[in-house]
């Protein structure tokens, strides 16, 4: 789908948990294919110190209904306006933006990693991948119980792994601390990953050890969202490349990270 | 439809609607958002004559009503702009000019010399304002002497219109203007951004990775209409007024400044379709105040 600036309608917003926030948001213009890990830019009502918009993964897409998802975690004033925008009220949203996860080509087993509110964009990929008839495994992770939201949600696309910090649900520890990664990695073709950048080195170092491939989706600062501040760069072994437009989702091979 | 034809030097614009260089890419990115034909003509980022990999990571900082970057002059350089960016420009009907800068004078001369044998780039920008890099940029902007020096340069090799974009990051604004003008600069833009600066409290830590960066938005807006207003009493070439431009009362108040033509920056940015918005929106004035051509608007300030 080409990219544009939709006038988009808040037909539900659902508070999840203490800070997490799902708006789903009907689009005027017929929606077209959208690949897992593309992003929006929603402007915020603007106020003296919201004044660029942010950026937010799509989270779902329902092309029936002509709307799309996503998942808000308030960590500011934007985040937090957005996150009480009333229902009929309008936003203005530029989608779909960046380049998505690669897809297998035929039927593999792959593993979706995500914490916190880098889960964002693994519902659509969990959706997409389950459609292709993939073996789809999902770990997720949080400090506590309440962070894994929406796991019946996931599972209706794959089979779930969980960790909690505080042991509160299910196994203890970081997602790396997950069984999974100590006996089973070897058995997965793909680990997708999205999540606090600590959290994705460490999957991306566990996926390197294997020679397992591994895409992880980036987050930076950004101004416009579609290739012209060049202020969300990240480091590549070609240099300086733009999360928004050459990412979000990188190959942890094209990464200058120590792992 | 009010008559918005102006002009610029040899260059003629449909409308007096330009995009600012660094907030418009190559042009190409705003093709999915609407016609860019449309525009009175745009400015491609900043072009060195060696490529430049620009500063690191962290770039930009939000700030009240506008936004710090740092990006650092990152392109392909001239070469690069010539061989893989230039053709795919060639499609555009309206006016495409190019940004040049430079560390020396023998770089902006070398970058120059490069985008002169290019037919369909109807002018230059050159950017002696720039305050995110190292050498050069900001530094050749800032004194009557070195602004002399470059422009002059320049001009002996480049035949085309050369705008000359001013920093407003100095003590006397008409001073640098009437020497850019003295040196033979066609016209001149104004501003670049300002020199400004962010802190993260929680860290302690300054946010942007070269500490400084440049301001822009409509946070600078009034310092951009006053030096504009200032520059426009002291020289006779046509001003390109730029700084925090919005909409379209924005702009207009550029043109009664005493602006010939305008640059859409950040705004870019929030609103890919700002600059036609704009467009709209001065039609609308004109036509609303009876008022038949830009070119009657502009300098036309009530005192």
């Amino acid at each position: 789908m080409r990219k544009s600036v939709q006038n988009m309608k808040v037909v539900a917003n659902l508070r999840l948990n203490d800070d997490h926030y799902l708006l789903q948001l009907n689009a005027p213009d017929q929606l077209e294919n959208i690949y897992p890990g593309q992003f929006a830019n929603i402007q915020v009502d603007q106020s003296q110190s919201v004044f660029l918009r942010r950026p937010f993964s799509i989270h779902t897409i329902d092309y029936q209904k002509n709307t799309i998802s996503i998942l808000i975690k308030e960590i500011g004033e934007g985040t937090r306006t957005l996150s009480h925008t009333p229902i009929d009220s309008y936003l203005s949203v530029i989608f779909p933006l960046g380049n998505g996860f690669t897809l297998p080509a035929s039927k593999e087993n792959v593993l979706l990693v995500g914490g916190g509110c880098g889960v964002a964009p693994l519902l659509h990929l969990a959706q997409v991948l389950n459609r292709d008839l993939n073996d789809v495994n999902i770990l997720l992770g949080g400090r506590s119980e309440i962070d894994l939201v929406e796991l019946d949600q996931y599972a209706k696309y794959g089979k779930i792994y969980t960790t909690t910090e505080d042991g509160s649900y299910g196994e203890k520890g970081f997602v790396t601390d997950h069984s999974i990664f100590s006996i089973e990695l070897d058995q997965f073709t793909r680990i997708y990953c999205c999540g606090p950048e600590p959290m994705m080195k460490a999957v991306a170092t566990k996926a390197k050890t294997k020679s397992v491939f591994c895409e992880v989706s980036l987050e930076n600062t950004m101004a416009c969202g579609f290739g012209v501040c060049l202020c969300c760069v990240t480091e590549t072994i070609q240099g300086h490349k733009c999360v928004c437009t050459d990412g979000p989702v990188f190959n942890i091979n094209q990464l200058k990270w120590q792992i | 439809m009010a008559d918005l034809n102006t002009i610029i030097h040899n260059i003629k614009l449909k409308n007096p609607v330009l995009t600012a260089s660094g907030t418009f890419g190559y042009g190409i990115e705003f093709d999915d958002f609407f016609d860019v034909n449309l525009l009175g003509g745009f400015i491609v980022k900043g072009t060195t004559i060696h490529p430049r990999q620009g500063n690191p990571y962290p770039r930009m900082a939000e700030t009240y009503s506008g936004m710090l970057n740092a990006v650092g002059l990152q392109n392909g350089g001239a070469h690069y702009f010539a061989s893989d960016i230039y053709p795919k420009l060639i499609k555009y009907e309206t006016n495409v000019l190019v940004n040049v800068s430079g560390s020396t004078v023998e770089e902006y001369i070398a970058c120059a010399e490069i985008i002169n044998e290019l037919d369909r780039i109807a002018g230059i920008e050159l950017n002696i304002s720039c305050p995110n890099v190292k050498e050069g940029g900001m530094a050749f902007g800032t004194s009557c002497s070195s602004v002399a020096a470059v422009v002059s340069a320049v001009r002996k090799i480049y035949k085309k219109t050369m705008i000359v974009k001013l920093s407003p990051n100095v003590t006397d604004i008409a001073e640098i203007a009437r020497a850019a003008e003295g040196a033979g600069a066609d016209s001149l833009s104004l501003i670049n951004t300002l020199l400004g600066m962010a802190i993260n409290a929680e860290t302690r830590k300054p946010v942007l990775s070269t500490i400084t960066g440049g301001l822009s938005g409509p946070a600078v807006k009034p310092i951009a209409l006053r030096m504009v207003w200032q520059v426009a009493q002291a020289v006779k070439i046509p001003i390109v007024g730029l700084g925090g431009i919005m909409n379209a009362t924005d702009a207009i108040e550029f043109f009664l400044a005493g602006a010939s033509a305008i640059q859409v920056g950040t705004a870019n940015f929030i609103d890919p379709l700002a600059t036609v918005k704009i467009i709209d929106g001065i039609d609308q004035y004109l036509n609303r105040h009876k008022i038949s051509s830009i070119n009657d608007l502009i300098g036309c300030l009530h005192m």
